[in-house]
């Protein structure tokens, strides 16, 4: 290659790793808009999460078949890329394939174990098309997807089988190789000549390497992005029982303190607002949660009000909530401080019919791959709805009413508690 | 039944080994009090030293912390507290996944620490230590079961095996539904949905379970919380089988056996 390729070639590399760290710069200023939250406790624990769930895929073997196939796409992805160590070399210094005078036969082995993955990941993106398009499975053509999100998804698979092509592409049209799955396409290559082939070659090769280079600049705006935050998000995701809830220590002390007035500071302030109307009032991690779905559904799937036809999707809690994000971020980078935009995630993004259809089963959470809780989205708007709106159904309003002074959900006098002991058996 | 209170126990300057915490729905409604009474039987025939709060025990507040009435939720934690702590309870079994759930891992953060213990769990201990013996009659043997896996039972807490292990002890044949253990359906009366309409849909989420636990052709389904009994028992019900198939707390099931 020529000095003025060699030259591009840097060009387009710094240029595409630029704009990529600049994004995830960005992504992670919105995410630190998220209220604080100390996870830093048992990092045993938490590594041992970031083994078995992001880096051993454990939630996704729920479902062996597909596991297996998005386990190919998933090493495909990291070892084709130790490949690319090789191609940015090549690209700086205009070699060609600069390992192979080192490595010998292994080099060999390398690019054949590359070529086999290469076409195992080609063919599992087409049956994941396949899922998505023609057998048309239930969470992939529910109405949350419409729009953008159901594109999003199957560009991605399209870019991939046109990545794995443009690689297996490239070794066939190099006259000096011999490798195990493109050494099948080069019948189709018989009647180039030389320099033709050497075009296609190059071709290829660059197709190939801005393709990588557009796709590692789309993931930030795409639902791909959980290749990088499901490993964070398996590192933070919470230790405690799935059945506990978030304690809100500054409405314990509002209550120790009306009990026990002796305990007040006297210098007391209010507690701010209660539970979350908007993503600002959220935690951090729920706000990487955000980030790091990747809208396969599985959460809908298995959500007992979203199979039963309620409007609840656990999965557009999520999409609704970095939504939501994004347009915060941009008015904080326009104004340099949030400007009211007379929107909130509360009712312009999640409705309340939404929230109330939740059973808090927790079933979005187990099934959750990248370990993400949408229950604690819920949670937290139903707070600032009851707390900060008094907005209930009279329902339960009813009940809270009988809490308070019947000490029980139900209108029963608190002294017939006990009287199930004088009944006969 | 004769059951002392914690009150009685603190007269006589005793304590009991364990607290039985007996819940909302197991001392108000009226299907949830058959559980109470056979768990209570159980627990007197098994020689349990216990007690209950009687009067003095309140809603723990998870209905209104799920609704997102944290203040009401508070306000219910702090008097429970107040009085588990002053009789210096250590000890803490409940029939009720939801009381359970909440004693075990909400009341720690408020300064309420005790063991506590889910019924099944309780059963599945007597049982291995031998402390419940059954009739040489065994009535259930062979008869088929479908368990339902509580919410909050099940993924809120890990508990899938003891439940399962005590109808075994019987020699019932389980059957499992479509979606069980961790990935059971809800019976749909959690996060205080029990106290309310359902949002509009296709169809109720107890109908969707009852189906699931129909088709099993079981004799009975098994459930281990008076709201699960209560929301299978109608969807049921509903399906015109509530003569072929009979929704039973584990409790009834081994205070039917027990000698």
């Amino acid at each position: 290659m020529s000095i003025f390729a060699s030259l591009s070639f840097i060009i387009v590399t710094v240029l595409a790793f630029f704009l990529f760290v600049k994004k995830i710069g960005l992504i992670r200023k919105n995410i630190l808009l998220g209220k604080d939250i100390d996870l830093s406790d048992q990092p045993s624990k938490r590594w041992k999460n970031v083994f078995l769930l992001a880096l051993g895929q454990k939630k996704m073997f729920r479902n062996p078949v597909v596991a297996l196939l998005h386990l190919i796409v998933y090493i495909g992805f990291i070892i084709i890329n130790i490949e690319l160590i090789e191609i940015i070399v090549d690209g700086i210094t205009g070699g060609h394939r600069a390992f192979e005078p080192y490595l010998g036969t292994f080099y060999d082995y390398l690019i054949n174990s590359f070529e086999i993955l290469a076409l195992l990941v080609l063919l599992a993106c087409v049956v994941f098309l396949t899922r998505r398009n023609i057998i048309k499975l239930k969470r992939f053509i529910s109405n949350d997807l419409n729009g953008w999100p159901r594109t999003d998804a199957n560009f991605i698979l399209i870019i991939e089988i046109v990545l794995m092509g443009l690689f297996l592409m490239m070794n066939a049209a190099d006259p000096t190789s011999d490798f195990l799955i493109s050494s099948h396409i080069k019948p189709l290559l018989n009647g180039f000549s030389e320099s033709q082939l050497s075009t296609i070659e190059h071709t290829a090769w660059w197709l190939h390497i801005l393709g990588i280079y557009a796709f590692m600049n789309y993931l930030p705006y795409s639902k791909h992005l959980h290749i990088i935050l499901a490993f964070p998000n398996a590192y933070f995701a919470s230790l405690a029982p799935k059945g506990s809830m978030h304690n809100m220590p500054s409405i314990q002390n509002e209550v120790l303190y009306a009990m026990q007035p002796e305990l007040a500071p006297t210098n007391m302030v209010a507690p701010e607002k209660f539970g979350a109307r908007d993503v600002m009032d959220l935690s951090w991690k729920n706000l990487m949660d955000a980030y790091s779905c990747t809208e396969c559904g599985r959460c809908s799937a298995a959500c007992p009000a979203n199979s039963t036809g309620k409007l609840l999707s656990p999965r557009k809690i999520m999409m609704a909530t970095r939504d939501r994000l994004e347009i915060v971020g941009k008015n904080i980078d326009t104004h340099k401080k949030f400007v009211d935009d007379g929107k909130s995630l509360l009712h312009d993004y999640i409705s309340v019919e939404e929230l109330r259809a939740c059973t808090t089963c927790n079933a979005c959470v187990e099934e959750c791959p990248v370990s993400i809780s949408p229950l604690d989205i819920i949670i937290e708007l139903r707070r600032s709805l009851v707390m900060e709106e008094s907005n209930a159904p009279a329902e339960w309003n009813g009940m809270f009413s009988n809490i308070e002074n019947n000490f029980a959900p139900w209108k029963f006098a608190p002294d017939d508690r006990d009287a199930w002991a004088n009944q006969s058996i | 039944m004769k059951v002392n209170t914690m009150a009685e126990f603190m007269a006589k300057g005793e304590k009991p080994e364990v607290l039985f915490w007996v819940g909302c729905a197991g001392s108000f409604d009226q299907r949830a009090q058959k559980i109470t009474k056979a768990f209570a039987t159980i627990l007197d025939k098994a020689g349990v030293n216990y007690a209950i709060l009687g009067k003095e025990e309140t809603c723990t507040g998870d209905p209104a912390r799920r609704a997102g009435n944290e203040f009401m939720f508070q306000m219910m934690a702090y008097q429970n507290i107040q009085v588990l702590n002053g009789y210096e309870i250590k000890k803490i079994v409940t029939t009720c996944p939801h009381c359970f759930n909440t004693l075990k891992n909400e009341y720690p953060a408020l300064g309420g620490n005790y063991d506590v213990i889910h019924h099944t769990s309780f059963l599945q201990e007597l049982i291995e230590q031998g402390k419940i013996k059954f009739t040489d009659s065994n009535e259930w043997k062979g008869k088929t079961i479908t368990y339902h896996d509580s919410c909050y039972l099940g993924r809120a807490n890990d508990i899938y095996e003891a439940p399962r292990k005590v109808l075994e002890s019987l020699d019932m044949e389980l059957r499992e539904m479509k979606r069980c253990k961790s990935k059971g359906l809800c019976c749909g009366a959690g996060g205080a949905q029990m106290f309310k309409e359902e949002e509009k849909g296709d169809r109720r989420i107890n109908m969707e379970r009852a189906d699931e636990a129909i088709e099993t052709k079981s004799d009975f389904v098994a459930s281990a919380c008076p709201f699960c009994n209560t929301m299978l028992t109608d969807g049921i019900k509903n399906r015109d089988q509530e003569v072929s198939v009979e929704v039973l707390d584990i409790a009834e099931i081994i205070a039917k056996a027990i000698q």
